[in-house]
């Protein structure tokens, strides 16, 4: 409960000084210190603007994993490092090359990396358990593929939480034949969030209390969100044992949320010469926090997400799902710009400073109010405002904007009374096991590609939404799916439970099969009050988003609660692929899961990297 | 490249089997496969059996995608795509085929074959085995276990002070769990003379209640009683907290208890919890000073401040009442049957 109102008043006083904090912490790795200028080398192409001065680079990559001393103002605690830094080191690869990272465990426990977004043969992906055994301690384990694509990603550790406790950092490939958009300047912007208290001890508090973390609930005399909540809409909330500030699980409570492993109080700060244009390569490297990002005055040039280049889009804030990235194109002026990343809850914020000299800030805008659910998020369709709530009665409501089908749907569902409306009608999603780990099932989920995000809708500026998103050219693979995978994510808040279709991994469930080289196609049905981010790995697949040909590419899509998203995936990669919502704790709750590709090819020698044709 | 080799597929759906196989680059690998699936899914040749579902998604939605029928499988990539590079990036022409219905169906029969872990065939399979066991366990099989004191009070009165506590442990998964409960009252002085033990089973039978047996062991002044408790705890609607059960003693004595209690927020940190306990009996235990029927009823209000979530003192008032036969012991002992009394106390758990 920090964040709010302590929180601006020090940071606004630490902004005013400067960012002198980095001089105290020996962690951050030369491209994550502030003050950083990211320049060229001298004579390099505009447009490449590769960062040599820091990264790791070349045919072999040292990494090691440890236990270092973290420091955030005067507390300290052990982090889980790469290299003795958090976030871990810049690592740069080009398009075509081949890589070994060799990965020292300096740890007592078992670790692993994993290459997020990363096209590679199963065996390299770094999912113990799944793809590879784990590094045990004091074992150096190494990773070759072949690097097949370019971008901006990243890594982290896919063991124990220690994603949640730094082990994480990024990782950019330059494409073989030099950026379609060149940029005088790159920087790469990595957003985190760090809790002095453990994940697994998170995870164990959410268990006992679920609302643990949440200081921003519509209480008797407050009403955070700015709207009080009437009496009415306070039973109907309490009668399905739901709360509408359930915005986030964990929260500015016990986050800092950190740019390149600064807390807001001694910002990053990255220089520009004005007028020069710039690329931010920022990537949602937390374990817990969807965030809203923003660089007020500065409109944002969408050029890639998840790594795969789109068509040039501007907008105003893009809500960025934990292990997004976005790479913007920015054009800034003789002044300073403040990048502000608010937690999706605005219970906290991460922040840098952008300017053309050093010691320069601009303002930093206030925490916004905090969002609240609303009919819509409880998969009522968009039925009924927050206020109506009569969704609830299956009856009372009037329908607003949507689409026909969907509202033909609900008019029929009016119309067979409440029953179908019912908050747990197992006819409504017959794919679900009806377990405790499921607290509701939302009757009519919608296609919400071209929603903005949580506590967006109403704010007056440009969002970007996945329907904005399309890519530059003609999709790789031109086939239809053949088949529907339909996959509900689930979950009871009040037990802490996560799962897809109802079932925990833990519970020993099938994997959904491929055969290889089959397009099927992925619809991600959220039947939960949560925005879930959902990665598979080993894929990049096409986002369906109306642009047909020209469907993005991702590795991971927000799922925003009563909705559903649809992605089309080409199984051309043989082998077993981790599934699972990336909100660390929803993960390691149960809503993990392993995609099989068969069959594996059985000749000696093979090759993974060829099935995939660039 | 891609895009030339798009053109090529457009132009001929005859040539697609050989040049889709090309560009995976496994043209054996893809045999095999078709050969497993066998298969009406992909064959090219025949017309496939999910043509209704298919070409229903076509016809249903867009001129644009009535495709041919027998483009199934890779066929369909032919037909597609004709009208992909027809409508070049025109993306309002193509946003039906994106959302045109795709049927569901189970995965092809070369989707079940070779290992169950692939990555056995590399690393060893014994340590894939373990790690595979931690994974397994790792998501979605912690265990919790938490140490609860929900009350811990003192009711001050004219005579000797009350003291009163109501404890837990729980530990165990999400579905099955173990609790050992306790609670029990004295008086600042005399100790306790009161107190209950139960230790239950609880498993997870809703998605907001529990079902719980096990044993209670009362502890009295007077004779100890053995019981079989079973009930049901859990979150009813309004944010009810519920714990309902009923124990069967070792005398054949048959009696229940009820608890509901409801966290009303006024603030963040300030919560006002209205507590209603009730005692019920089967039949009149003179020997528990206890009569048949309803025996006793605790209302109570507490307002607490949670310093931290897990450590909130407290203060409130509780209405205090014995009924029928029970009130008669309880006078005949010297105690006021219906008295409200002030209560100061402290909940945690850790």
């Amino acid at each position: 409960m920090i964040s709010h109102a302590m929180n601006r008043r020090a940071l606004l006083g630490a902004v005013a000084s400067t960012g002198s904090a980095a001089a105290i912490c020996t962690l951050f790795p030369d491209w994550a210190r502030a003050q950083t200028m990211h320049h060229h080398p001298s004579g390099a192409a505009p447009g490449s603007a590769p960062d040599t001065t820091s990264a790791l680079q070349g045919e072999d990559i040292k990494l090691s994993i440890a236990r270092t001393p973290f420091s955030l103002g005067k507390r300290t605690a052990m982090a889980t490092t790469v290299n003795g830094s958090l976030p871990g080191p810049l690592i740069r690869l080009r398009e075509g090359q081949d890589v070994r990272l060799h990965i020292t465990n300096g740890l007592d426990v078992d670790t692993s990396i994993h290459w997020h977004g990363l096209l590679l043969p199963f065996e390299m992906d770094g999912v113990p358990g799944v793809t590879f055994p784990g590094i045990r301690p004091g074992e150096t384990f190494t990773y070759r593929f072949p690097v097949r694509q370019s971008g901006t990603y990243w890594y982290h550790s896919h063991s124990g939480g220690q994603e949640g406790t730094g082990l994480m950092g990024p990782l950019v490939i330059d494409p073989a034949d030099g950026e379609r958009i060149a940029a005088d300047r790159e920087m790469v912007i990595v957003l985190s969030d760090w809790s002095f208290t453990a994940p697994m001890e998170i995870l164990r508090k959410l268990k006992i209390a679920p609302d643990y973390y949440n200081f921003r609930q519509q209480t008797w005399f407050e009403a955070p969100s700015g709207k009080p909540m009437a009496l009415p809409d306070k039973l109907k909330w309490g009668r399905m044992r739901m709360s509408p500030a359930d915005i986030a699980d964990v929260t500015g409570a016990t986050y800092s949320y950190l740019v390149n492993g600064h807390a807001p109080e001694a910002p990053w700060s990255g220089l520009f010469h004005p007028g020069e244009r710039v690329r931010l390569r920022v990537i949602n490297a937390s374990a817990m926090t969807l965030f809203n990002l923003r660089i007020p005055g500065l409109p944002l040039t969408v050029i890639a997400a998840d790594g795969s280049d789109v068509k040039p889009v501007e907008t105003d804030e893009v809500q960025i799902g934990v292990a997004e990235t976005y790479d913007f194109l920015v054009t800034p002026g003789d002044r300073a710009y403040t990048l502000v990343a608010e937690s999706i809850d605005r219970s906290g914020m991460a922040c840098a400073t952008l300017a053309p000299r050093p010691g320069m800030r601009a303002p930093l805008p206030p925490l916004r109010k905090p969002p609240l659910l609303t009919m819509k998020d409880m998969g009522m369709g968009d039925m009924g405002s927050m206020n109506g709530m009569g969704a609830m009665d299956g009856m009372d409501h009037s329908m607003h904007h949507g689409a026909g089908e969907a509202e033909a749907k609900a008019e029929a569902k009016s119309m067979d009374h409440a029953g179908s409306m019912r908050m747990r009608d197992p006819d409504n999603a017959p794919g679900v096991t009806l377990t405790p780990g499921v607290d509701m099932i939302a009757p009519m989920p919608v296609d919400r590609t071209g929603d903005r995000g949580l506590g967006l809708d109403d704010v007056d500026h440009r969002v970007l939404v996945y329907t904005d998103l399309e890519a530059p050219g003609p999709r790789r693979d031109m086939a239809p799916p053949t088949r529907e995978i339909e996959v509900h994510l689930t979950g009871n808040m009040e037990r802490y439970m996560w799962s897809f279709d109802g079932q925990r991994f833990s519970e020993i469930v099938e994997p959904i099969r491929l055969s290889h080289n089959e397009r099927v196609r992925f619809k991600l049905v959220n039947l939960t009050m949560m925005t879930h981010p959902i990665h598979l790995h080993g894929f990049l697949f096409d986002l369906v988003n109306g642009k047909g040909d020209r469907q993005p590419r991702k590795h991971t899509v927000n799922v925003l609660p009563g909705g559903f998203v649809a992605f089309d995936v080409t199984a051309d990669a043989p082998g077993d692929w981790a599934f699972h919502c990336h909100l660390l704790l929803h993960m390691m709750s149960g809503m993990f899961n392993v995609v099989t590709v068969r069959p594996l090819e059985d000749e000696p020698g093979r090759d993974n990297a060829a099935g995939d044709v660039a | 490249m891609r895009i030339s080799l798009a053109c090529a597929l457009a132009l001929s759906p005859l040539t697609v089997p050989a040049l889709a196989l090309a560009q995976t680059g496994h043209a054996q690998m893809d045999h095999a496969s078709h050969g497993h699936a066998g298969h009406d899914m992909t064959g090219m040749a025949q017309p496939a059996p999910e043509d209704d579902g298919q070409s229903h998604a076509g016809h249903g939605s867009n001129d644009a995608t009535t495709m041919p029928d027998d483009h199934h499988g890779h066929g369909g990539r032919a037909g597609h795509h004709t009208m992909a590079s027809d409508t070049g990036s025109d993306t309002s022409a193509m946003a039906m085929p994106d959302s045109a219905p795709v049927p569901h169906a189970p995965p092809p029969a070369a989707a079940f074959s070779g290992p169950a872990h692939a990555a056995d065939q590399i690393y060893s399979p014994e340590a894939m085995g373990e790690a595979r066991h931690m994974v397994t366990h790792e998501m979605g099989g912690m265990r919790t276990t938490f140490v609860q004191l929900d009350r811990l009070e003192l009711q001050p009165t004219k005579g000797a002070d009350g003291l009163a506590f109501e404890a837990g442990i729980r530990t165990g998964g999400d579905i099955d769990r173990i609790w050992i409960k306790t609670e029990g009252e004295g008086e600042i002085g005399s100790g306790i003379n009161e107190a209950e033990v139960s230790a239950l089973w609880s498993h997870a039978i809703g998605a907001w209640f529990d079902l719980q047996g096990g044993v209670r062991q009362r502890l009295r002044e007077g004779p100890d009683r053995t019981e079989l408790a079973v009930g049901v705890q859990g979150l009813a609607p309004y944010m009810f907290e519920l714990d309902a059960a009923a124990y069967l003693s070792t005398h054949g004595e048959l009696t229940a208890g009820v608890s509901a209690e409801v966290d009303q927020r006024l603030t963040q940190r300030l919560i006002l919890q209205p507590r209603v306990e009730v005692q019920l009996s089967a039949q009149d235990i003179s020997e528990l000073e206890m009569g048949s029927g309803l025996t006793s009823l605790e209302a109570g209000l507490r307002l607490r401040y949670e310093f931290a979530r897990e450590f909130a003192p407290y203060i409130g008032v509780e209405w205090q009442k014995k009924f029928g036969a029970t009130a008669r012991y309880a006078r005949a002992a010297g105690e006021d049957p219906d008295r409200i009394v002030a209560v100061l106390g402290i909940r945690a758990w850790f």
